[in-house]
């Protein structure tokens, strides 16, 4: 019997742990099978992993680079701060390293058409370039509340040639516009692939979405070696359904010196009702296909989540992370909107880098982290997006629009 | 087709309500009609009233649908119902409450539909207690495959109440038996590949996978999604055992009121008799 432990990178769903599944209509099973079948082919392919390379190299621009931010770093500790630079991706973040993904396997597939569901608008903005790319038609589901904060991020999918649906229903943000990108799946499965943004629902979606991310951590992971010599002690991501996180901390999974952190959406704080910190506060529980944390009341009815980052606004969280967080492998923390926003202001000012409001809730859990870790550790940040489309937010927020100057 | 432990009518000495209303309303020359009303819409005594009426009118069993917030298989017209009861204070308990006063008052066979985060959370063992003992007769559970229902399987093996699982076009035949052996009471027959809501045509999807269920074993397949009117329940009862109708209630009662269902269940119950001449009584 061997006494090596077994590796934590090696979790092909459809469970980890006591999270994952399938809780889905059975309209949809078959085309989740068909979709479990063809990724399955296609990881073993080496022509669509050179396809899907090319593309990375030539369209998206990866390798991403890492930057080491000694004057931000001089609030945190004096800690070494290296940020891995997702927001310098074509589209402004991670996602698109999925999307280009799921695009290739959808042509591999032989479907047409392309649904997507949106929060921040950055998973919308992926899909819908990717479907210009490959000539797909394409529809995005999107929050009203969130096509309201993330405007720009509507008017670029627009542009892009994609069909934006403001969707109306319950909190009228991320979770609703998942609920209605499936009603368009069942209706639609025969022409349609749903590309899903993050490492939540149903199998296979978590496990695929987290291996087309994972490429951010095995060139982040060898980046740092190269810098330094040595591996992280810490490595630290923003969470909301967690692919940005997945795919930074799955390259270092094995390394047990390496410690995982995940920074959840505080909101107003986690002691008020508005917050979208899903493992601080929320219970195990089925959504969107998946059993995993949640934020639900007694009853099982989800609650509405709040943050001031679209794209974190979510009361559930991939079964992953959900799992990571059960074996102690990976620590899940709150940040709340006044201490991200800070950390946005932060990096602007001390390093010339406008990061997403996402991306800002792990500067400023990093922030408190370095100063925990002292001036010895090195921590690796995945900077997962640009701020650009947070500017009215941020304006607002901070007040930095001249009178006037306000579209809405 | 009939596994022992997931057979068609008997467990645990248990006979199901279900199955014995379908088979009554067969050998009558007919086929069961099945009507869909939520919980707690537009209130907790109004529904009640409602699912009463729908009995009152010749509905033969009643699907009590419990109001969730992300109930992905539902229309717009469900949607709007459920999301109002939820706004208005629906609570899992209001659920139990209303299955005891509707078979307080009428016969018929309840079954409740329900998202499975509900069940979990109220506790599997706890949710079939609580529902065998408020007369409910079973579960339709539309986002809970076979495949993840072992909690489910037990805790209706033990309290013998039905399991109505889901069998859509897109279903391959392996999945079809699955479902089958896994149901008690009827199998809920996906007619068309979308969610819950009122289509002007039913498709020839229906017929199809009834005759692929059927070929594969199956003695008890209710049609649903897109059923509004006599005609469709007379055009589904000629080649199934039981018509759904669901999103044409709640609009009647949106609209209308307890009359309005009350009517459109009347007009609804002309549609599923005399489909075939009834068989002598043994």
């Amino acid at each position: 019997m061997s006494l090596r432990k077994k590796s934590l990178r090696a979790e092909p769903g459809p469970y980890f742990g006591d999270f994952g599944g399938r809780f889905v209509p059975e309209s949809l099973v078959a085309a989740l099978d068909e979709l479990t079948a063809e990724y399955e082919l296609a990881k073993n392919d080496p022509a669509f992993a050179a396809a899907l390379m090319e593309l990375h190299r030539t369209y998206t621009g990866r390798p991403s680079i890492i930057t080491e931010v000694p004057r931000f770093a001089e609030y945190a500790g004096g800690a070494r701060i290296i940020l891995k630079r997702e927001d310098l991706n074509h589209t402004g973040s991670h996602k698109i390293n999925n999307a280009l993904g799921q695009a290739l396997l959808t042509k591999r597939i032989g479907k047409t058409r392309v649904i997507a569901e949106t929060g921040a608008g950055q998973h919308g903005v992926a899909t819908a370039t990717v479907a210009a790319l490959f000539g797909l038609e394409c529809v995005v589901y999107m929050g009203e509340v969130d096509t309201e904060r993330q405007a720009l991020n509507v008017a670029r999918m627009r542009l892009l040639g994609a069909e934006v649906v403001p969707v109306k229903t319950g909190s009228r943000t991320l979770k609703d516009a998942i609920n209605d990108a499936m009603r368009d799946w069942v209706t639609n499965v025969e022409t349609t692939n749903y590309i899903f943004g993050t490492v939540a629902g149903p199998h296979p979606f978590p496990a695929m979405v987290r291996d087309f991310q994972k490429i951010i951590g095995e060139e982040a992971r060898q980046q740092v070696l190269d810098l330094t010599g040595s591996l992280p002690d810490a490595v630290t991501a923003c969470v909301g359904g967690g692919s940005n996180a997945m795919g930074i901390f799955h390259a270092f999974l094995d390394d047990p010196d390496v410690a995982l952190f995940g920074y959840e959406a505080a909101g107003d704080g986690v002691e008020t009702l508005r917050h979208a910190a899903t493992i601080t506060k929320g219970r195990p529980g089925v959504l969107h296909g998946a059993r995993s944390m949640l934020l639900q009341d007694e009853d099982g009815q989800t609650v509405e989540s709040h943050s001031i980052s679209a794209g974190l606004d979510y009361p559930g969280v991939g079964p992953e992370h959900a799992w990571l967080s059960s074996i102690n492998r990976a620590t899940y923390l709150p940040i709340t909107d006044d201490e991200a926003m800070s950390a946005l202001r932060l990096l602007s000012r001390t390093e010339g880098i406008i990061p997403a409001i996402e991306s800002s809730h792990a500067l400023a859990g990093t922030l408190e982290l370095g100063r925990a870790l002292g001036p010895e550790a090195t921590i690796l940040v995945n900077l997962s997006g640009r701020g650009d489309k947070d500017m009215e937010t941020a304006g607002r927020y901070f007040d930095l629009l001249d009178e006037g100057a306000e579209q809405s | 087709m009939s596994t022992p432990g997931f057979s068609d009518t008997e467990v645990s000495g248990t006979v199901s309500t279900v199955q014995q209303t379908i088979a009554r309303r067969r050998a009558e020359g007919g086929g069961a009609l099945i009507g869909y009303l939520p919980v707690g819409f537009p209130t907790l005594t109004e529904s009640i009233d409602a699912a009463v009426a729908l009995v009152a009118n010749g509905v033969d069993v009643i699907e009590l649908g419990l109001p969730y917030s992300d109930p992905v298989m539902d229309g717009p017209v469900i949607q709007a119902a459920t999301q109002q009861a939820l706004a208005n204070g629906f609570k899992l308990r209001h659920g139990f409450e209303a299955i005891k006063a509707i078979t307080a008052q009428v016969d018929a066979p309840v079954l409740v539909m329900t998202y499975w985060n509900p069940v979990v959370q109220y506790g599997v063992e706890r949710f079939a207690d609580d529902l065998r003992a408020s007369g409910g007769a079973g579960l339709i559970t539309p986002d809970l495959i076979p495949d993840e229902a072992g909690d489910w399987m037990a805790a209706s093996e033990r309290t013998g109440l039905d399991r109505v699982f889901l069998a859509a076009p897109s279903s391959s035949d392996a999945r079809l038996v699955q479902a089958i052996e896994a149901s008690r009471g009827f199998v809920y027959t996906v007619s068309t590949m979308g969610t819950t809501g009122a289509r002007a045509g039913v498709d020839a999807a229906a017929r199809i996978l009834v005759e692929r269920l059927r070929a594969v074993g199956c003695t008890s397949a209710c049609v649903g999604l897109g059923i509004s009117t006599p005609e469709q329940v007379r055009e589904i009862l000629g080649y199934a055992d039981g018509a759904i109708v669901g999103s044409a209630l709640v609009k009647a009662l949106t609209d209308g009121g307890v009359p309005a269902v009350a009517r459109l269940a009347l007009e609804l119950a002309a549609g599923a008799q005399n489909i075939r001449p009834a068989s002598s009584p043994t």
